[in-house]
């Protein structure tokens, strides 16, 4: 069979409408919000003949569709390359890229690895290097907010909660947005990615040995169920090595995420200022609005369907969470930031059994740089324009240069 | 159909409901202090964590194994009465739930 960008060729039931773009296009991916309502408004579920595959973009059959783990499996890859036709890049995750019953087990330990006792644990030390981090800024009359601050923070508190020895901030960083740039089409991005793919993961899989982490901290947690037999040494390793990849650039797209959208909104930052208990509900509202993973694939496991619309074994389906998440039907109103919305059941972690299990962590990472920001920043002014990265995954920020005016 | 919720300060919230509804969608729908619910109810952030009323607990079914793994991980003690209020759906037969709210989510 010859395959299209690594999966099985897709002739779709003549019912579902045909949507003829290419959402990988750099200038769509630097700019997707015209795409995002395309999407919904061509159908529930449409094809897009460029890639031979489906998409959703309504919320509700997003949610449905991202969620439904028995119909839409993930081990077949949450990319284009279907892992039941083609190798993969690297060994398939054995979270993100798994099934139950395999799935539930290593769930599990990442889920106590990650839970809110932990966090609750981990949050003296990222207020306390959120503190050092901005402090430092505000001596400054004009900041790169990626570099100095969104990367900066997570590259601090991160690789010592995982209780790491060895820290490469570019490495950590940048892993994160190969393996999100890997799960797009064969487009300049992914070759970009896969180019400089043996050299990171290299570093990333020493950097995840035992001997490399220390007895305290997220990876010796995972490792101690290895100890007592949940898991085997070597899915310990490549848990740690999922902390990583997962873990870092996402947060940073999510702190430069945060701090775009309120230069935008100067209005948003005083109603923080007046009330910083609202940094975790305006966290989420950063989340819903940006949508740092934009889309991430499934796979037909069985003939099923979507939306009434028949979808046969081995279809490839996009699942574009930015969309769902600017669904009018859904918020009413979604193209305001408003940090007071509390917009819960917003798609940016997913849904489902595959919910992204660091959410916890992301949001005390979040809540403790937002809240020391409030107490010390009066404005967050832009210092020029800010440019969008585009990845085949992520909707993050290249450059953001502002001002922060202190109190 | 109505939903009971007290607070760990005693005070209580009754709310309309229907049944099909989460005890998580109910709260956040009436906006109910301490039902936090950030995941939205994928059982991955148990900040929508409550203890059932001793009075109801026959009638709110047992707990999921994936369920009491992250009640396990919730940030107040788990107890036999501890549910995550996003996986418990209301039936008929629960009108009037009462459930406690514990005293802290995350």
């Amino acid at each position: 069979m010859d395959l299209i960008e690594g999966h099985a060729p897709l002739a779709p039931s003549d019912d579902i409408p045909v949507l003829d773009i290419d959402p990988y296009e750099e200038a769509v991916l630097a700019d997707p919000f015209p795409y995002y309502a395309q999407l919904r408004e061509t159908g529930p579920v449409v094809f897009i003949p460029r890639y031979q595959v489906l998409a959703v973009g309504r919320y509700e059959e997003t949610k449905a569709t991202f969620s439904d783990h028995e119909n839409f499996v993930s081990s077949r890859g949450i990319g284009f390359n279907d892992f039941k036709l083609e190798k993969p890049w690297r060994p398939p995750s054995i979270i993100l890229e798994a099934d139950p019953p395999d799935h539930t087990k290593t769930r599990r330990v990442m889920s106590k690895a990650l839970s809110p006792k932990v966090v609750r644990g981990l949050m003296d030390d990222f207020r306390s290097t959120a503190e050092e981090v901005v402090d430092g800024l505000l001596e400054r009359s004009e900041i790169e907010g990626v570099v100095d601050l969104a990367e900066a923070f997570p590259t601090r508190v991160f690789p010592r909660a995982v209780g790491m020895r060895d820290v490469h901030a570019r490495h950590l960083v940048d892993y994160g947005a190969i393996v999100f740039n890997a799960v797009g089409p064969d487009n300049a991005l992914r070759r970009g990615a896969m180019a400089r793919a043996p050299e990171v993961a290299a570093w990333i899989n020493a950097a995840c040995a035992r001997d490399r982490l220390t007895g305290e901290g997220l990876g010796a947690l995972v490792y101690k169920a290895a100890d007592a037999g949940e898991i085997t040494p070597d899915e310990a390793a490549m848990l740690v090595r999922s902390f990583l990849s997962a873990g870092v650039d996402t947060t940073v797209t999510g702190i430069g995420n945060a701090l775009w959208c309120f230069s935008q909104n100067p209005d948003q930052w005083e109603a923080l200022k007046a009330d910083p208990s609202l940094a975790r509900p305006a966290f989420e509202e950063v989340l819903r609005i940006t949508s740092p993973v934009h889309t991430f694939l499934r796979t037909a496991n069985v003939d099923t369907e979507i939306a009434g619309h028949p979808v046969p074994e081995s279809a490839k389906v996009l699942c574009v969470l930015g969309a769902a998440n600017m669904d009018p039907d859904k918020w009413g109103d979604p193209e305001a930031f408003r940090i007071d919305r509390r917009p819960v059941g917003h798609m940016a972690f997913g849904a489902g059994i595959h919910g992204c299990v660091g959410q916890n962590i992301a949001r005390g990472e979040l809540e403790a740089l937002l809240t020391v920001m409030a107490d010390k920043v009066a404005r967050i002014e832009p210092a020029g324009e800010a440019v969008w990265r585009p990845n085949n995954a992520i909707r993050a920020l290249d450059r953001l240069p502002l001002k922060l005016i202190p109190k | 159909m109505k939903v009971t919720y007290i607070q760990p300060d005693g005070s209580e919230q009754t709310v309309e409901a229907k049944p099909g509804d989460s005890v998580m969608q109910a709260a956040i729908a009436a906006n109910v202090p301490g039902i936090v619910a950030e995941c939205g109810g994928s059982m991955a952030c148990a900040t929508c964590h409550v203890y059932v009323d001793d009075a109801w607990t026959s009638r709110t079914g047992t707990r999921s194994e994936s369920e009491e793994d992250m009640l396990d991980c919730a940030m107040s003690e788990m107890k036999d009465s501890s549910r995550l209020s996003c996986q418990l759906r209301l039936t008929d037969e629960m009108d009037g739930l009462t459930v406690h709210i514990p005293e802290e989510q995350f």
